[in-house]
């Protein structure tokens, strides 16, 4: 795509946006009064004189407008004309906002402006065609190989993430150094020094410890535990000769589909007072109910039996990608089993051990349902967050110092991890051909695994048993098995009169869960495949910032994007909070990295002289996506819709932050029902939650996935003779 | 119309300090086969891609068929490349493979799809239309990538290294299809190759690259006999480098021996002197040349290869496998039927 045809492009999108399209608010019901009042187009609120600051806009498009409708694409002009725009609208939304003028000192040039709400579709589309221009702009002096379409992908992505990503995180450390209008750095040090966060109490007294050091103190032992029950099932399924091998494997897929604290929802019934395990040892032995489970012991419980499955995964192909060969060398120069193990196959085994550590401390970090059911009085940082904005006392400058220490800790472990894995590489050379026997597993090591393993392997079932049976018995809690549909009834109840009348409490928010996550699904898969393309195969300056940028928000954890959202988002210029836009926009942005990863490892495997032959061939930018590059992304473009779908419908961290009355989300509404004690129905929406993914999970692959292996997959493919 | 088919002008290609293509210029005649060789990392292959457009120049200007295309990306070029992995699309048929560059072109799929064809049967691919890549053998997949290129009519078409794939015995005939195809559709070919004998074998010219400069650019023939210098020598086909002294026309002393021999001219006064393996006459000693006793010799079947120690250092000689045969420890007479004295390297 040329120059000249995206700045026309984007001259038409602006000019509709300024001249037609509403320039505030995105709610669907202001549009009724269009083209007058809420709704009115800019040009409407320019002649009346009521926005007079953003004739700029309009003076910078009838600027540029002359030379491309006559056919030139000036890139100089076109790059000052739409950068120019963009500032400017978002320089005045900062300035000018609900009340009026916002930014006391402009007083003078700006006197008293009439409120300015937040901006709206014309605005969205003067703005991308303000992105658009200035791309072209971009491309017209030879930038991005002179093709416009690469040039507008990446600064439309690069404003995207800045606005998404960068924004909100900027946002979160200003708050945390205002109090309230005031800027005070002083108060940053005092809330990120605060007793509340490092106190050390409970070493000596009975009080508890600070929020950072219960962070740490759980991160850590989730990671090692987890690390440990993954190795000893990597151990078994991999060198033990054992049958369960396959149970281990299907047990890896549970976290992946379950919401991330109905766990604990299970771990309730079995051990809360009232819990199944309780009621029987206080019938049977005399032991007294208590609450122990609620606080450090229930919350590290419920994220090892989370974390546990992904570790073994990890280990597992690490342990399979150590090649037999080299244990039989060892064992060869005369060392035994014990001795190989250890002086083979565990070395070897260090780096995936670390990773699968790391994944445990930072997964654990970021936990926030877990903690929020089965906390107690055993705060971390995400739930003290959580209640730092949503709890009595709402303090936002506190919330966000505790964001801030969060991230910092989060931003800690991946340090460490590039900094250990750059350390020390541990590939093993190999040539072709590693055929041999991998060593079994010593007699003690397998003994010490398989007392281990297999209870747990027991206790997981029990776990994921009680969710499967729990929705549909009277009350599991106290163990009342009586067959029941009255769960789900309560949740699902539809009635036919007059048309279908969905009564049950869980509609709405399945409704919402479902709308939002097939919406963002596909967003993410796409946007995540373009920056991956962008990013693989195509070379620019700033590449590595946009594709740092990319990964950020795969490092900040939840509650600190759903703080950092509710703080940038709330007020004009950009206001989302209360809209489903909102949620869709913060899983599109959160499960990116997810996507571009998958992009790239795809990309990887597919030669770079294809898109070049398509571009000797005359296929620019856009037909060589189009016909070449997305049908061989296929297998990765499915795995990314299917993996931000299931993360949109079991995430809760940083949308509890997001949902509203109008628009609520499933994992949300069952927390408040733990939080009410309705267990069972809990239970009983969880089931629902999980089988509509496994549905959807297995519908996307069926229709999509079995495609790509093609209309030949039937013939025989024998014919590798020559070359 | 210009019978120039392309042009480099002081043409640079800089990776950061690196400078692999380094102010290259040349003209390339039109309907010729012009091989671009070189060791690895000489800038062959940056030229080639500079002229698909697949890598834009740090300075310089670059011409094809008199039209600048400096800034042009690869698709607005109107040329084709043959990529060295063929680069076919695995997910498209053979038919689908080499109607693609039509159908983005903006042609309508019918009329795609007959070119195709058409362009198929002049391959000898017939029949194969509905195959996927993946199902032909090596020699196919060539021919397919071959057709995907012509089917464009392009003005120039591009050759990365497109025998390299193919065993020893096909390449041959895949040279040969390569160079009549050139001939019967007159077509400007730039083909770049680190094989010296395919270079020599289906050039008109040829250009020797060394470190992002071109060392040396004639017609096969003008390269073995006439070389620039000792790197040219040695690189197109083998030769002995030795120090010795031009007496005058066609005389020459090596090792303190005066020779006669047929050379090109020179001055007078010490020189580098390469001596091509096969043009030293091996004769039973007390003959006139320069002595030599056998170190080491080898029966290759159409030849005998030989390592002889002489006053001059030590000589490698090829002869006909038809004539006499020496045994290490022999001692022969070298006569110099060709020699070819060198100008100091630039």
């Amino acid at each position: 795509m040329g120059a000249l045809t995206l700045g026309r492009a984007a001259l038409i999108g602006a000019a509709i946006g300024l001249l037609l399209a509403p320039w505030h608010g995105l709610e669907n019901g202001a549009l009724a009064a269009w083209p007058r009042g809420e709704a009115s187009p800019l040009l409407a609120l320019l002649l009346d004189g009521s926005r007079w600051w953003l004739w700029p806009v309009a003076a910078l498009l009838a600027a540029v407008a002359p030379a491309l409708l006559r056919g030139r694409a000036p890139g100089l002009l076109m790059m000052v004309a739409g950068a120019g725009i963009v500032a400017w609208i978002f320089l005045m939304g900062h300035a000018i906002g609900l009340n009026g003028l916002a930014w006391k000192g402009l007083a003078p040039l700006l006197g008293a402006p009439p409120p300015q709400p937040s901006l709206g579709w014309g605005a969205l589309m003067v703005l991308a065609g303000g992105v658009a221009l200035f791309s072209a702009g971009l491309a017209a002096r030879g930038s991005f190989g002179a093709d416009a379409f690469v040039s507008f992908l990446v600064c439309g992505s690069a404003f995207l993430l800045i606005l998404f990503v960068f924004v909100p995180l900027v946002t979160i450390l200003s708050a945390a150094i205002y109090e309230g209008d005031r800027f005070a750095p002083d108060a940053l040090a005092a809330r990120l020094t605060a007793p509340e966060a490092w106190s050390l109490a409970c070493v000596t007294t009975h009080a508890g410890c600070g929020v950072v050091w219960n962070t740490l103190l759980l991160a850590t032992l989730t990671g090692v535990i987890s690390t440990l029950l993954g190795l000893g099932f990597a151990l078994l399924a991999v060198r033990g000769n054992v049958r369960g091998a396959v149970a281990f494997r299907a047990m890896t897929i549970l976290p992946l589909i379950t919401p991330p604290f109905v766990v604990s929802l299970a771990l309730i019934v079995l051990f809360g007072r009232t819990g199944i395990v309780t009621g029987f040892l206080w019938e049977n032995f005399d032991i007294p109910r208590s609450r122990w489970i609620y606080g450090l012991p229930g919350v590290l419980l419920a994220q090892v039996l989370a974390q546990a499955p992904v570790a073994f995964m990890l280990l597992d192909g690490a342990l399979r990608a150590i090649s037999p060969s080299l244990e039989e060398a060892a064992s060869t120069m005369g060392a035994r089993r014990f001795k190989v193990f250890r002086s083979v196959t565990w070395p070897l085994l260090k780096p995936a051990l670390a990773a699968a550590f790391l994944l445990g401390f930072v997964e654990s970090l970021a936990d926030f349902g877990n903690p929020l059911v089965l906390g107690g009085d055993f705060d971390v940082l995400s739930t003290r967050i959580f209640f730092a904005i949503a709890g009595a006392r709402h303090d936002p400058g506190r919330a966000a110092a505790l964001a801030l220490l969060l991230l910092a800790l989060t931003f800690g472990a991946f340090a460490f991890q590039a900094w250990w894995l750059g350390k020390r590489r541990y590939t093993t050379v190999t040539g072709k051909g590693d055929s041999g026997l991998p060593a079994p597993l010593p007699k003690g090591l397998k003994l010490g695994c398989s007392l281990v393993v297999w209870p747990w392997m027991a206790f997981t079932a029990v776990v994921y048993g009680i969710i499967l049976v729990g929705g549909f018995v009277r009350d599991i809690g106290r163990g009342d098995m009586t067959f029941t549909w009255r769960h789900f009834l309560t949740g699902f109840e539809v009635e036919w009169h007059n048309g279908v009348d969905f009564r049950g409490s869980a509609w709405d928010s399945l409704f919402t869960t479902i709308e939002v996550a097939a919406i963002a699904a596909p967003l993410t898969a796409g946007l995540g495949i373009l920056l991956a393309w962008l990013i693989a195969r195509q070379s620019f300056k700033g590449r590595g910032t946009l594709e740092f940028m990319t990964m950020l928000s795969f490092a900040i954890p939840g509650t600190v994007v759903g703080v950092s959202y509710v703080m940038a988002f709330n007020v004009p210029p950009v206001e989302l909070t209360g809209t489903a836009l909102i949620l869709i926009i913060c899983f599109v942005f959160r499960n990116l990295p997810v996507g571009v990863r998958g992009g790239l490892a795809a990309l990887a495997q597919i030669d770079k002289s294809l898109d070049e032959a398509s571009a000797t061939m005359g296929g620019g930018a856009l037909s060589t996506l189009r016909r070449v590059v997305l049908p061989l992304l296929r297998p990765a473009i499915v795995a990314s819709l299917a993996f931000s779908f299931v993360h949109a419908m079991t995430a809760v961290s940083a949308v509890i932050f997001l949902v509203s009355a109008q628009h609520n989300l499933a994992t949300v509404y069952i927390v408040g029902r733990v939080e009410a004690g309705e267990m069972a129905l809990a239970i009983a929406y969880s089931t629902v939650l999980i089988v509509i993914m496994l549905v959807v999970v297995l519908g996307i692959e069926k229709l999509v996935g079995r495609a790509q292996i093609g209309r030949r997959a039937a013939t025989p493919t024998t014919m590798h003779a020559g070359a | 119309m210009s019978d120039v088919s392309i042009t480099f002008d002081r043409v640079t290609k800089a990776f950061g300090a690196f400078r692999a293509v380094d102010e290259v210029s040349f003209a390339l005649p039109r309907g010729a086969l012009v091989t671009l060789l070189g060791p690895s990392g000489c800038g062959k292959t940056t030229t080639l891609r500079l002229v698909a457009g697949l890598e834009l120049p740090t300075g310089g200007r670059i011409e094809i068929e008199g039209k600048d295309v400096t800034a042009l990306a690869a698709a607005e070029r109107k040329i084709a490349m043959v990529f060295q992995s063929y680069a076919l699309f695995p997910h498209m048929n053979v038919l689908e493979n080499v109607s693609y560059g039509l159908l983005v072109n903006g042609a309508r799929k019918a009329s795609a799809e007959s070119e195709a064809l058409a362009m198929l049967k002049t391959l000898g691919l017939d029949g194969l239309g509905q195959r996927l890549p993946s199902e032909l053998s090596g020699g196919q997949q060539q021919r397919v990538a071959v057709a995907r290129a012509l089917v464009l009519r392009p003005k120039v078409l591009l050759f990365d290294e497109p025998l390299s794939n193919l065993d020893a015995r096909l390449r041959r005939r895949v040279r040969e299809d390569i160079r009549d195809l050139q001939k019967k559709l007159d077509l400007s070919v730039v083909y770049v190759t680190h094989d010296q004998q395919e270079a020599l074998a289906v050039s008109d010219l040829v250009c020797v690259m060394r470190a992002g400069k071109i060392a040396q650019m004639g017609t096969p023939n003008a390269l073995y006999e006439d070389p620039a210098d000792a790197f040219i020598a040695d690189f197109m086909g083998e030769a002995n480098v030795i120090q010795g002294e031009v007496l005058g026309p066609n005389r020459i002393a090596l090792g303190g021996i005066a020779l006669d021999t047929v050379m090109r001219a020179h001055p007078p006064g010490a020189a580098q002197i390469a001596v091509r393996p096969e043009s030293i006459l091996l004769q039973p000693e007390g003959s006139p040349g320069l002595p030599g006793r056998i170190q080491r010799a080898a029966f290759l079947g159409q030849t005998r290869e030989y390592e002889i120690q002489t006053p001059a250092g030590e000589l490698f000689v090829v002869t006909p496998a038809a004539s006499p045969a020496f045994a290490p420890g022999d001692a022969v007479s070298c006569a110099m039927q060709r020699v070819i004295p060198l100008r100091p390297a630039a």
